[in-house]
């Protein structure tokens, strides 16, 4: 059993299966008049989030209390962080207070591992700077194993700013994982040079990575993909020359109308949120019955009930 | 809980293997239960069966088609994972969560009868009970056992018995099913025999 | 002042022989000397190199004296076979100045442990904007002829241009940090497969490349020299190739570290670059920011070219980049930690490891030429009758473990913690007095 979830990378075929699975049996408890389990008992989770991020800190926190965890909410502001704490003497006052796990998020990519080194307890990585995101990717798979009753053998599209998406990071890998062949769709300023390069570009999947590729040209995947997943795109980026103009942008990356009567009649439309609506996406589309927007929310309780669980439901050390 | 098969038996000072029930045997004692539920259930009306898995599961199953066979009732059959309920977790490395499945009318205002292979300390059952307590409110519950084997730890007992089996605390009682194991049989290992 | 007979060394890896030492020169050589008011070292089965000089250097004074001191850095060299270091010119407040060169000088001497030479800084405040008074650091005491703001690039190619002719006045050299800064704005680790696995915006290889071109062309026009600090990718060693074919007087110099780790460290994985080196080391841990270093660690490919190149004499010396910090600089994120990496103690084992044992090569990259390209008299000349008694004996066949609690420098963020590393620094003499004797500093 894993100690912590720092990476999609960390999970083999079978962990995954197993936290979906169990994630699906979570499920039920949301539609019971008890929505609370006892399993964490007497267990105390920290949600130490160094960045704003109300709709994750609210799905583990949710989480963890149907699980009858304790929570404790750290947040950056209005804590000593802002007095200039360090990351290790922050490690070291939870771990006094004896946290079995804390979820972390954090601006610096690799912080919640380098927080790992410091506690006893787990550690679960609630996205780090451009790195990882590896719930997201948990929900996301769920959430396509629930629409299309499979993940080996699909072929998911993500879209938009890779470079800088700890979601696109956590869903190659665990959709590689679990079988599915990921396409990764932008403009080549947002495409990671080496994964362009090792994927090659509009080519089949190389030897290097057979589940992945890399295509610059939207409307050419569409037609052949089970899903789409649409990542949210900074404006701040145009004015670092990703790309010219948001309207540009929109123009030839944006999933509007006519680019979902494109995609095949069974395949669904994902975004992680927030969304920029008129931007990455059209309320249209948005809104539409393909969409999952909305069940993506509430699978990530769920899935990180399952993801705590597991973690924290029995003696792993 | 390593218990070599019965069929070959153990030399000296092996730990000794003896079959308390074989086949036709447990056959019998689920007839028996099934009769026993309907006598004490008036027919079983307004009645559940929860199995509580792994083995409790295909029990209540079965017990729900000889019900079926008697008296041409349909009861109800759905399966309590008690996993998230337990009192050992920590004990353990993390277990593995089974599915919940009550059946489509639900339990509330039923009788729901728990079915399990087992009963020793008492300990699941009592999950069993706060498992239910979260999934709905039954008028009443009671609860199958294939075996009672004793060393109860807590103010548990069963409402019907298949058999009851003195055992010692170093000894094990093994039930396998053909649903789950591929043959029915219930076997004491361990202990000094 | 005690007279030393050393017994039985090798001079640079040639048959052995016995070096008298007396009154700060090497006095006598030959097999069989014999003086009885001298000092007798057993220097069987060691190799006598002059002493290493160090083109770059971080002593941290003035400003960070909490990581290192001109004094603590200066045993560290002397513990790593060291008689000259040249001092890194970004203290606080910046060596631009005359005052500032020469009080970093004058530690120097007060330690007495390696000749201190300051290096000056190229711009203001290393700014980047104006010229400092090159010519005051140049006349002042401390003799400054190299002058580099390292840790930043002179990006602006004007102000590259009118600093490599200006100190030809005075014979001095710029030493460049080859990093074109709009390419690497917020990076953090070499941009390649591990970056993109690990999120973290990457530092690409032509951003080096990029500016060693450019200056190679500038030094050229205007026939200056140019040394370029640090260089990190096999790109940058095609880059001098070829400027060296074409008779540019550019110099470059390389990281031990360079030559042997990879960017795989950063994922916690072991990746020594080495054949003999490291079967049994691997990190501990993932994003550990011991391994944070600018320029940063490249790939295996990388690490190839620039170890044929020092042999081949492309790129011209080993220099450690030596770059302490304190604790609080380095248990943290990896992106808020500071980069730089000691390197003063555990040099000559990776050149060891890389040239070993061709002590020629060893002698001319890490004394010989960069004593030259530093002017620094009296320094990396071969131990013969006359010459200054800078020297230092090295125990080829020992191995250690290196241990960071163990080191002289005030700081800890050496990258190669439980590594066993070839080679061992017994004996190490500045102007005939001992620095180090038994392995151990004297003072």
């Amino acid at each position: 059993m894993i100690r912590h979830l720092l990476s999609g990378g960390d999970l083999d075929a079978g962990t995954a299966t197993e936290i979906l699975d169990t994630a699906a049996e979570m499920a039920t408890v949301a539609g019971r008049e008890v929505k609370k389990l006892p399993a964490l008992r007497g267990r105390t989770v920290v949600n130490l989030f160094y960045e704003d991020s109300t709709r994750t800190r609210i799905s583990f926190e949710a989480a963890a209390k149907r699980l009858s965890a304790d929570v404790i909410n750290f947040s950056a502001k209005g804590s000593s962080v802002t007095k200039g704490e360090s990351l290790k003497d922050t490690a070291l006052t939870l771990q006094a207070m004896g946290a079995d796990a804390v979820v972390v998020r954090h601006p610096a990519s690799g912080a919640p591992h380098r927080l790992a080194n410091w506690l006893d307890g787990s550690v679960v990585n609630a996205g780090d700077g451009t790195h990882e995101h590896p719930t997201q990717a948990l929900l996301d798979a769920y959430t396509m194993r629930a629409r299309l009753g499979r993940l080996a053998g699909l072929h998911v599209a993500i879209v938009g700013d890779v470079l800088h998406s700890r979601v696109a990071r956590s869903n190659v890998l665990l959709l590689s994982t679990l079988g599915a062949k990921v396409t990764l769709v932008g403009p080549p300023t947002l495409i990671p040079v080496d994964w362009a390069a090792r994927a090659g570009v509009g080519s089949a999947a190389t030897d290097a990575d057979p589940g992945t590729d890399v295509c610059y040209d939207l409307d050419a995947v569409l037609p052949g993909v089970d899903v789409v997943m649409m990542l949210r795109v900074q404006r701040e980026r145009m004015n670092d020359s990703y790309f010219p103009s948001a309207r540009e942008y929109a123009r030839r990356y944006g999933l509007d109308g006519p680019r979902l009567r494109r995609l095949p009649e069974h395949a669904i439309v994902m975004h992680p949120g927030p969304m920029n609506r008129g931007m990455e996406i059209t309320p249209e589309v948005a809104d539409s019955p393909r969409s999952t927007i909305v069940e993506q929310v509430a699978n990530g309780v769920s899935v990180r009930m399952a993801v705590l669980y597991l973690l924290l439901g029995g003696n792993n050390r | 809980m390593a218990c070599p098969p019965a069929a070959h038996p153990s030399p000296e000072r092996q730990p000794s293997v003896k079959v308390i029930l074989a086949s036709a045997d447990v056959q019998r004692v689920v007839d028996r239960i099934a009769h026993q539920i309907l006598e004490k259930t008036q027919g079983a009306a307004d009645t559940v069966l929860l199995g509580i898995p792994t083995r409790g599961a295909p029990l209540a199953r079965r017990l729900a088609a000889r019900i079926s066979t008697f008296e041409d009732v349909d009861v109800p059959v759905g399966v309590l994972d008690i996993t998230l309920y337990r009192d050992d977790l920590r004990r353990h490395a993390t277990r593995a969560v089974g599915p919940t499945q009550l059946p489509p009318g639900g339990i509330d205002g039923k009788r729901v009868v728990l079915v399990d292979d087992v009963l020793f300390s008492g300990r699941t059952v009592r999950a069993a009970l706060d498992a239910l307590n979260d999934v709905g409110r039954p008028a009443s519950v009671q609860l199958a056992v294939l075996v009672d084997r004793g060393h109860r730890e807590l103010p548990i007992r069963a409402d019907y018995v298949g058999k009851n089996i003195p055992t010692a605390l170093a000894e094990s009682v093994k039930v396998t099913l053909v649903e789950t194991d591929g043959a029915d049989e219930v076997r004491l290992c361990g202990g000094t025999r | 002042m005690t007279a030393y007979l050393i017994k039985n060394v090798s001079v640079v890896g040639g048959a052995p022989t016995d070096l008298l030492i007396r009154d700060g020169v090497v006095a006598e050589t030959g097999r069989g000397l014999d003086a009885p008011d001298a000092a007798v070292v057993d220097g069987s089965g060691l190799v006598a190199l002059p002493g290493l000089v160090d083109l770059h250097t971080h002593l941290r004074e003035p400003g960070r004296e909490d990581a290192e001191t001109v004094e603590s850095g200066s045993r560290a060299a002397a513990l790593g076979g060291y008689t000259a270091v040249c001092a890194m010119a970004n203290t606080s407040p910046v060596a631009d100045t005359a005052g500032v060169v020469e009080q970093v000088w004058r530690l120097g001497r007060q330690a007495g442990l390696v000749d201190v030479q300051p290096i000056g800084a190229v711009t203001v405040g290393l700014a980047g904007e104006r010229l400092a008074e090159l010519g005051a650091m140049a006349d002042s005491p401390a003799r400054v002829r190299i002058f580099s703001d390292d840790g930043h690039c002179v990006a602006d190619p004007k102000l590259m241009r009118r600093a490599l002719e200006y100190v030809k006045a005075f014979d001095g050299i710029i030493a460049q940090h080859a990093e074109e800064p709009r390419l690497t704005e917020g990076a953090q680790m070499h941009e390649g497969e591990v970056s993109t696995r690990l999120g973290l915006t990457g530092w690409p290889a032509v951003a080096e490349e990029a500016i060693i071109a450019r200056d190679v062309l500038l030094a050229e026009h205007v026939g200056s020299r140019l040394h370029v600090c640090h260089v990190s990718t096999a790109g940058s060693v095609e880059v001098l190739r070829q400027a060296k074919a074409r008779g540019v007087r550019v110099t470059a110099e390389v990281t031990p570290h360079h030559l042997l780790l990879t960017d795989e460290v950063v994922a916690g994985r072991g990746a020594l670059a080495s054949p003999g080196l490291g079967v049994d080391w691997s990190p501990t841990a993932s994003y550990d920011p011991v391994f944070k270093v600018n320029p940063p660690l490249r790939t295996g490919t990388d690490v190839a070219a620039l170890r044929a190149a020092l042999a081949e004499g492309v790129i011209d010396v080993v220099a450690t980049d030596h770059a302490p910090h304190a604790v609080e600089d380095k248990e943290c994120e990896w992106a808020y930690a500071r980069p730089g990496m000691l390197g003063l103690e555990t040099a000559l084992s990776i050149a060891l490891d890389v040239l070993g044992p061709r002590w020629d090569l060893i002698a001319d990259r890490m004394s010989r030429t960069p004593a030259r390209i530093a002017g620094l008299d009296g320094h990396g000349l071969d131990p013969a009758p006359g010459v200054p008694a800078n020297l230092t004996l090295v125990d080829p066949a020992a191995r250690r473990v290196v241990e960071p609690a163990e080191l002289a420098s005030r700081s800890r963020n050496t990258p190669y913690a439980r590594m066993t590393l070839p080679g061992r620094i017994v004996a190490t003499f500045l102007r005939g007095e001992p620095t180090v004797l038994d392995g151990k500093a004297v003072k």
